[in-house]
C-alpha cells in the first residue's frame, strides 16, 4: 500500500544492518508505519489475538513436551505427572488445553467477521484462501493434540477420525493403516501424532506469515467495505493506533482465557478423558472437542459413510470458494439488507449444528442435523450466488471518510 | 425505510457498540436464571466452615430437606422436551438419576480445601476404600504438601513406614519388600487387574487417583451454559456424582432383576453396581467430633478424592485471582490510553 520505506535508520549499527539486510525497515513498515483504516471496529482485533494465541500455544506446548512421554503405557501417567510434580505444571497444561479452545473461539469470530464484512472479496481472495488453509491446519493440530493425553476420548476420537479415511473406495483401508502405522490406534499412532502435533504449528507459523504478507499488500478491509482512497486522510499508522487497540483486545481476551484456565479448566473437556485409554471399552458417547461439533454433526447427518465424509471435507473446503460464490459487488453487510439478515440465520445454523453435534445422532436431533446441514450448503451454493443478483444494496458511502461523517462507525 | 429495516439497522448499529454484547448476554442469562434457580439449587447440605459441634447438630434436619426435594429425573440427553409424567416414568426406568448437588468448600473462585475434611476423607479412604481401590498416583509425601491435608512430615514418615512396598532387584538379584518412604506412592491392594477380578467376583474397582475428574454428568441446555460463568461456575459434577452414588443405594425394585453380586443404585449408569454399599454409620471413628454418618463419610472421602485428582487446586486459584486482578487493571489502563491516543482522530 506504500511506496518506498519512510524508515531512516538512526544509529550507526542500524545503518550498517540496513544496507545488508533491510529487516529493520521491513519491521518498521509492517508494524509501525503500516496504514490501517481509521474506522476499524473491535472485530478487527482478532487477528492480533490469534497471533498472540499461536505464540502462547507454542510456548506452553514446548514446555509441556519436555515432560510428556508419547508411549501408550506411559502417556496418561506422564500427563498426570505434569499435573502433580512439575513446577507450574497444572497451569501450563490447563493453559494449553484451554488455549486451544480460545484459539478456535478467536478464529471463528475472525472468520465470521470476514464473512459479515465481505473481507474475502477482490482483491483479498488469496488472503482468504491462506486463512482457510490455516484453519484446516489448526483443526489437524487440535485433533492430534487431543489424542496425546491418551484418555478414553483421545483414543476413540483417533479411532473414529482415522476410520473416516477407510470410506475412500479401493485404497481407503490401506490409507487408514498407513495413517495409523498399524491396524488399530496404538503406539505407532501415538508416536506419529506427537511428532506431527509438534510439527504442524510451525507450518501454521509459515502460512500465517504469508497471510500477513498478503494482508499488507492489499491492506485491511474495513466496516464500510470501501477501499482506502486517500492514505493520508483515511488511515492511521499501525503504531500507536492499532497497537494500542489490539492490546486492549488481547488483554480483554486474556481475562476470559485466564478465567477458563484458572477457575473452570475442565469445563470444555470431557470427564472420560481422565480415564486411561482402553481399546476394549467403548464410551457410550464419543464426542469431539466443541470446536469440531458443527462438522461432526454434518458428518453424522448423512447416512452413507462415504458421502458423510465427503460432506465433512466439503463443508470446510467450500469456504475457500467464497470469493466466487458471493456474487454481490458490495462488500460490507452494512449495505446489504437481505444478506445482513441471512448472515445471522447462517450463524444460528452453525451454532445449532454445534449443539446437535454433541447430541446422540437419533430421532429429532438427527432430522434437525439434516435440515441444518442442508441449509449450510444451501447458504454457500444457492443463497449467496442468488442474493448478489436479486438484492438491492443500500447506498454505499463514497469513501471511508464519508462513512465516518455519516456516523456509521464505532466510537468506543 | 420500513420499520423492519430500521430495527435491523438499529440492531447492527448497537452490535457495533461492542459494550452492548455482554449486556445482552447478561440480560439473557438473567431471564433464564429463574429456571435455573428453581430446578437446580439443591437444599444446602453444608458442613464446611461450621464448627464440629454445629455439624453434629445439623445433618438430620438437612437430610429431611434433601429427601423432600428429590433431584429431577431427566433423560441423560440434553434438552429433552418437557416430558409428560408417563415419559418421565419411562425415562427414569432406563436412565440413571441426575446427582444431587452439595456444597463444597473448594467450589468457586475463592474455594479452598477444608483441611480437617481432607484428613477425615483420607481416614475413610485408608480404612474403607483402600481395601479394593488403588490410588497409585498419590505419594505419601503429597499428604504433607501445602494445599492438602497437610499432615506433618513426621506423621507422613510414620504412615509410610506402616506400608510395605516392593523394591529391587537387590545385589543378589532378588525383589524384596521394604517399609515405604514418603517418596513412594501408595501400594495398590491388588497386584494387577486379574487379581482384583479374581478376588472381587469379577469386578475391577477403578483407581481413585483422578476419579473425581473422570466422573461427571451433563446438566443439559441451557444449564450447562451457566456452569462456566463467574459467580455460577460449577466444576463439582464428579464429587456430587460420587456422593450421590455412595448414599444412593436402594433396595432393588421388584420389577428389576439383577445378577448375583450386583446392587441397585439409581445414580449409576444402568442403575446397577458391582460395589457393595461401602459405608455404614459409625464404621470409621472420627477424632474431631464430626458426625459419623454415611452422609458425612461420603462427602469427606469425595472431598479427599477431589484433592487427590487436583492437588494444586488452591495454588492454581490463588495465582488465578492475582492474574485476573492484574489483567482487569491492565485492560482498564490500556483502554483509557487508547482513548486518549484516538481522541483527535475521527473514526
Amino acid at each position: 500500500m506504500e511506496g518506498h520505506s519512510q524508515y531512516t535508520p538512526k544509529s550507526g549499527f542500524a545503518r550498517w544492518l540496513e544496507r545488508r539486510l533491510p529487516i529493520l525497515s521491513f519491521m518498521h513498515d509492517s508494524f509501525v508505519a503500516y496504514p490501517t483504516p481509521k474506522n476499524l471496529n473491535y472485530m478487527w482485533v482478532f487477528g492480533a489475538i490469534l497471533s498472540f494465541m499461536l505464540v502462547a500455544q507454542i510456548v506452553t506446548g514446548v514446555v509441556l513436551a519436555m515432560h510428556y512421554t508419547p508411549e501408550t503405557t506411559l502417556a496418561f501417567d506422564s500427563v498426570e505427572k505434569i499435573m502433580r510434580d512439575v513446577n507450574w505444571g497444572p497451569i501450563l497444561r490447563y493453559a494449553h488445553a484451554n488455549g486451544a479452545s480460545m484459539f478456535f473461539l478467536a478464529v471463528y469470530i475472525h472468520i465470521f467477521r470476514g464473512m459479515y464484512y465481505g473481507s474475502y472479496k477482490e482483491p483479498r481472495e488469496v488472503l482468504w484462501i491462506l486463512g482457510v488453509i490455516i484453519f484446516m491446519l489448526m483443526m489437524a493440530t487440535g485433533f492430534l493434540g487431543y489424542v496425546l493425553p491418551w484418555g478414553q476420548m483421545s483414543f476413540w476420537a483417533a479411532t473414529v477420525i482415522t476410520n473416516l479415511f477407510s470410506a475412500i473406495p479401493v485404497v481407503g483401508t490401506s490409507i487408514t493403516t498407513w495413517l495409523l502405522g498399524g491396524y488399530s490406534v496404538d503406539n505407532p499412532t501415538l508416536n506419529r501424532f506427537y511428532a506431527l502435533h509438534y510439527l504442524v504449528p510451525f507450518i501454521i507459523v509459515a502460512i500465517v506469515i504469508l497471510h500477513v504478507w498478503a494482508l499488507h499488500v492489499t491492506g485491511q478491509n474495513n466496516p464500510s467495505g470501501v477501499e482506502v482512497k486517500n492514505i493520508k486522510k483515511e488511515t492511521v499508522p499501525f503504531t500507536p493506533y492499532a497497537t494500542l487497540k489490539d492490546s486492549v483486545g488481547i488483554v480483554a481476551f486474556l481475562v476470559v482465557y485466564s478465567w477458563l484456565t484458572f477457575f473452570v479448566p475442565n469445563y470444555l473437556g470431557h470427564p472420560d478423558n481422565y480415564i486411561e485409554a482402553n481399546p476394549l471399552v467403548t464410551p457410550p458417547h464419543i464426542v469431539p472437542e466443541w470446536y469440531f461439533l458443527p462438522f461432526y454433526a454434518i458428518l453424522r447427518a448423512i447416512p452413507n459413510k462415504l458421502l458423510g465424509v465427503i460432506a465433512l471435507f466439503l463443508s470446510i473446503l467450500i469456504t475457500a470458494a467464497l470469493p466466487w460464490l458471493d456474487t454481490s459487488k458490495v462488500k460490507s453487510a452494512s449495505y446489504r439488507p437481505m444478506f445482513r439478515k441471512e448472515f445471522w440465520l447462517f450463524l444460528a445454523v452453525c451454532v445449532g449444528l454445534g449443539y446437535l453435534g454433541a447430541q446422540p445422532a437419533e430421532g429429532a436431533y438427527l432430522w434437525f442435523a439434516r435440515v441444518f446441514s442442508a441449509y449450510y450448503f444451501l447458504h454457500f451454493l444457492v443463497i449467496l450466488p442468488l442474493l448478489g443478483k436479486i438484492e438491492k444494496p443500500e447506498p454505499v458511502p463514497e469513501s471511508i471518510e464519508a462513512s465516518i461523517v455519516r456516523g456509521e462507525t464505532s466510537h468506543v | 425505510m420500513s420499520e423492519a429495516q430500521r430495527i435491523s439497522r438499529l440492531l447492527i448499529a448497537s452490535m457495533k457498540r461492542r459494550a452492548l454484547i455482554p449486556v445482552a448476554i447478561a440480560a439473557t442469562m438473567l431471564l433464564l436464571a429463574p429456571a435455573w434457580a428453581q430446578e437446580e439449587t439443591p437444599p444446602s447440605v453444608t458442613d464446611q466452615g461450621a464448627e464440629p459441634a454445629d455439624k453434629a447438630a445439623e445433618p438430620s434436619a438437612k437430610e429431611g430437606d434433601n429427601a423432600a426435594a428429590p433431584p429431577p429425573k431427566e433423560a441423560e440427553t440434553l434438552a429433552a422436551p418437557p416430558s409428560t409424567e408417563k415419559e418421565t416414568a419411562h425415562e427414569s426406568a432406563r436412565h440413571e438419576q441426575k446427582p444431587k448437588r452439595f456444597d463444597w468448600s473448594f467450589a468457586g473462585a475463592f474455594g479452598r480445601y477444608d483441611k480437617a475434611q481432607l484428613r477425615r476423607g483420607f481416614k475413610v479412604y485408608k480404612e474403607v476404600c483402600s481395601s479394593c481401590h488403588s490410588i497409585k498416583m498419590l505419594a505419601f509425601r503429597n499428604l504433607s504438601q501445602p494445599g492438602g491435608p497437610e499432615f506433618s512430615e513426621k506423621e507422613v514418615e510414620a504412615l509410610a513406614a506402616s506400608y510395605k512396598v516392593k523394591d529391587g532387584p537387590n545385589q543378589a538379584g532378588e525383589y524384596f519388600d521394604r517399609p515405604a518412604r514418603p517418596s513412594d506412592r501408595f501400594p495398590p491392594p491388588f497386584a494387577n487387574e486379574q487379581a482384583a477380578r479374581a478376588a472381587l467376583a469379577g469386578n475391577y474397582p477403578p483407581d481413585m487417583s483422578v476419579l473425581a475428574k473422570a466422573r461427571g454428568y451433563s446438566r443439559g441446555f441451557p444449564l450447562f451454559l451457566f456452569d462456566v460463568l463467574p459467580g455460577f461456575s460449577y466444576q463439582e459434577h464428579g464429587v456430587d456424582y460420587i456422593v450421590s452414588l455412595m448414599e444412593g443405594y436402594e433396595d432393588t425394585p421388584p420389577d428389576v432383576k439383577l445378577p448375583d453380586g450386583q446392587f441397585y443404585d439409581p445414580y449409576m449408569p444402568g442403575r446397577r453396581i458391582g460395589m457393595p454399599p461401602p459405608l455404614s454409620d459409625g464404621v470409621v471413628t472420627y477424632d474431631d467430633g464430626a458426625p459419623q454418618t454415611i452422609d458425612q463419610y461420603a462427602k469427606d472421602v469425595s472431598a479427599f478424592m477431589m484433592w487427590v485428582a487436583e492437588p494444586h487446586l488452591e495454588s492454581r486459584k490463588r495465582v488465578g485471582l492475582g492474574v485476573i486482578a492484574f489483567l482487569l487493571v491492565f485492560v482498564g489502563l490500556l483502554y483509557y490510553t487508547k482513548r486518549k491516543i484516538w481522541t483527535d482522530v475521527p473514526h
